[in-house]
């Protein structure tokens, strides 16, 4: 993982003193801070307030985040590195899907899901499609068993997939986008 | 035996289960306005110590003796941590209560919090359940509506907030105290114990950890009363003194090659042959069944002939797994190689480890390059006494790391290799003939990981 005082030229408002954390954003922060007795204990809502609006963290607004709750940058960017989950070098797409890969799914064509999937968007996992729609990981064990092989995307759980609804999904993410 | 009727899962076949209004009409918060009413927080600790009702989170821990450990007149705050982070693969139960009947849990998270003392409570729930966490906001906001939630609840000098905290996909978050280092803000490191929770947990000060079935149960207790609740199940093996029963409803999931995967109650006690048969159907395709999980791949692996193992805190101890877990079983067909399902339940538990200790992060990494190259046929016989070397030295048990999460990838190991040593070394043989026998260092094959 990068550190951060190294230069890394960011998507957003690069060299410039620019803010990516809008007044909207500040004030969804702002308002989990009397539900918890420390400023820190804010870190992981904040990083889902800003990922949920930029679609990554950019190392920059780790600088930001860090000021509104009163730490260093290095204390928020430990945590969010340990979690693998909020991409810092690039948005993820409109829509990041998650392909269960552990074991009920796999008993039951979860990879073949996966490899599908790439297979038929031309990435492979962990990546993004060049129209930046859609964005493709695999997933562990998403609490869906019962309909394996399952697939979250965005907020919508895709549950018993074979090739049919695969090659929908993929359409309905070539078009216009929805998330 | 008269016929069970569910318990948990009574209202869910409702359409408005998720409702105020529905969970009112099959007699919701009438536990709470009683318990309010008549009972000190100390009785209510005395009645679910009574229950003798065990954590459904994996451990199975009485509740009611976790809750006695608070230190007495504590001048607060305690908290409590409802751990919704259910992340052990082939585990759903959470989920449906949560998405179906979430009054239930927060009832249950009221009269714990009564019980305890606690004035706030944290729902900690994985990131994966979008579904789950708008029903649980809504039944939230009914209940400050309602004066069930907030100052002085119902005109009782009792006060609480729930919060829903929002994880990050990350499963070590279900183990206790990393829950607790993750809601502090930090990277979830589980914590070295003692101390305990009880007496030094979130924010330094004392909490319980408690899981979402666990204080469902708590409702039912405080509306049926003790004596109910031990009424289903399995009693205390009188030749046992250590065995504390297995008492109460259970929320059973199964899935895998079976005909009906879903998520089905039954008092514990239920057998992994009753499970797959009865409430799953059948294993598909009219094939046979080669192994099956019994509660969460932490729990290790059962073959075809110890299917009478009972789902119960301790049945699956009898046939060398590592216990009930989250009773959720896997179904594994015959069709299926056991090399596949060990790299599966390996490659899970390098990618989950938190990394904090060295035997759990390096055992499970350098098992899973192992696994790799027996998988590709360049594997060795004797990699499989070196996977059971790995597997009998990391965890809890031998005394090597801070948490279970270890353990729960040795059971896997320890089980799969030496109940299917046969399988392991004719597939070793088949596809490595000309280097099965060498004992010489070979290289691990570069596979390349994405998150
Ligand atoms: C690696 C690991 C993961 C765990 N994950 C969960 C989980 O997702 N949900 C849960 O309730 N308990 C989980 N536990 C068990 C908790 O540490 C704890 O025992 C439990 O939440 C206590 O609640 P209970 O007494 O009501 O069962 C996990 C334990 C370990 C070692
Ligand atoms: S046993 Fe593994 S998961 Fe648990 S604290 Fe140690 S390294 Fe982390
Ligand atoms: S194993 Fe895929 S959802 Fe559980």
């Amino acid at each position: 993982m990068a550190t951060t005082d190294e230069v890394t030229p960011d998507a957003a408002g690069s060299a410039t003193d620019e803010k990516l954390l809008t007044p909207e954003m500040i004030e969804e922060i702002r308002a989990y801070f009397p539900r918890y007795p420390t400023r820190q204990a804010v870190t992981l809502p904040a990083l889902h307030v800003v990922n949920a609006h930029l679609r990554y963290v950019p190392r920059a607004a780790v600088v930001e985040i860090a000021e509104l709750l009163e730490l260093v940058p290095a204390d928020v960017q430990d945590t969010l590195s340990f979690y693998g989950f909020f991409k810092q070098d690039a948005p993820h797409g409109q829509t990041r899907a998650w392909v269960c890969r552990s074991i009920s799914c796999a008993l039951r064509g979860g990879e073949e899901v996966l490899e599908k999937l790439c297979e038929r968007t031309g990435i492979v996992p962990g990546g993004t499609t060049a129209d930046g729609k859609l964005t493709i990981e695999f997933g562990e064990c998403l609490g869906a068993c019962e309909q394996a092989p399952c697939m979250l995307a965005g907020d919508t759980l895709h549950g018993d997939l074979d090739d049919e609804k695969v090659e929908a999904f993929v359409r309905s993410h070539q078009g216009e986008a929805s998330t | 035996m008269a016929e069970f009727e569910p318990v948990l899962l009574a209202n869910i076949s409702n359409e408005d289960s998720h409702t105020l209004a529905a969970y009112e009409a099959a007699g919701g918060y009438r536990a709470l306005k009683r318990i309010l009413a008549d009972k000190s927080p100390a009785e209510v600790v005395e009645l679910v110590q009574s229950s003798n009702l065990r954590g459904r989170g994996g451990a199975g821990f009485p509740t009611g003796l976790k809750w006695s450990f608070l230190p007495k007149d504590h001048p607060g705050p305690i908290y409590m941590c409802v751990n919704a982070d259910e992340s052990e693969p082939a585990t759903f139960n959470n989920r449906i209560l949560m998405e179906e009947d979430p009054h239930q849990l927060i009832e249950g998270t009221i009269l714990a919090c009564y019980a305890t003392r606690a004035s706030t409570a944290y729902i900690y729930l994985r990131y994966e359940y979008p579904h789950a966490l708008a029903r649980l906001q809504q039944a939230i906001d009914e209940c400050y509506d309602k004066g069930y939630l907030g100052k002085n609840i119902l005109a009782h000098d009792f006060s609480l907030d729930i919060y829903l905290h929002r994880g990050a996909a990350a499963y070590i978050c279900g183990e206790e105290t990393g829950l607790i280092e993750s809601l502090e803000g930090k990277r979830a490191w589980p914590r070295i114990k003692p101390p305990f929770p009880a007496v030094k947990g979130l924010f330094q000060k004392p909490t319980v950890v408690n899981n979402v079935e666990t204080l469902c149960c708590v409702t039912h207790i405080c509306d049926r009363g003790a004596d109910w609740f031990k009424s289903i199940g399995v009693p205390a093996d009188p030749d046992n003194p250590r065995d504390a029963g297995s008492y109460g409803p259970k929320l059973y999931c199964i899935s895998g090659h079976v005909n009906r995967p879903g998520c089905y109650e039954a008092p514990l006690g239920l057998t992994v042959r009753e499970l797959i048969e009865n409430q799953g159907g059948g294993v598909w395709k009219g094939r046979q069944c080669k192994a099956a999980v019994p509660g969460g791949i932490s729990m290790g692996l059962l073959s075809a002939d110890e299917l009478d193992c009972p789902l119960d805190f301790s049945g699956p101890g009898k046939y060398d797994c590592l216990g009930l877990g989250t009773a959720a079983v896997t179904v594994v067909d015959e069709t299926v190689s056991i090399v596949d399902f060990l790299h599966n339940t390996t490659r899970f538990m390098a990618h989950e480890s938190c990394g904090q200790c060295t035997p759990c992060r390096e055992g499970t990494s350098w098992a899973l390059s192992m696994l790799n190259r027996i998988k590709a046929g360049k594997g060795r016989l004797q990699d499989l006494d070196l996977l059971l070397e790995i597997g009998d030295s990391i965890g809890i048990m031998p005394g090597t790391t801070i948490c279970g999460l270890a353990d729960g990838a040795a059971w896997p190991m320890k089980n799969a290799i030496r109940k299917f040593r046969g399988e392991f070394e004719e597939y070793i043989r088949r596809t490595n003939p000309d280097g099965c026998e060498t004992t010489e260092p070979v290289e691990a094959l570069q596979i390349i990981g994405v998150h």
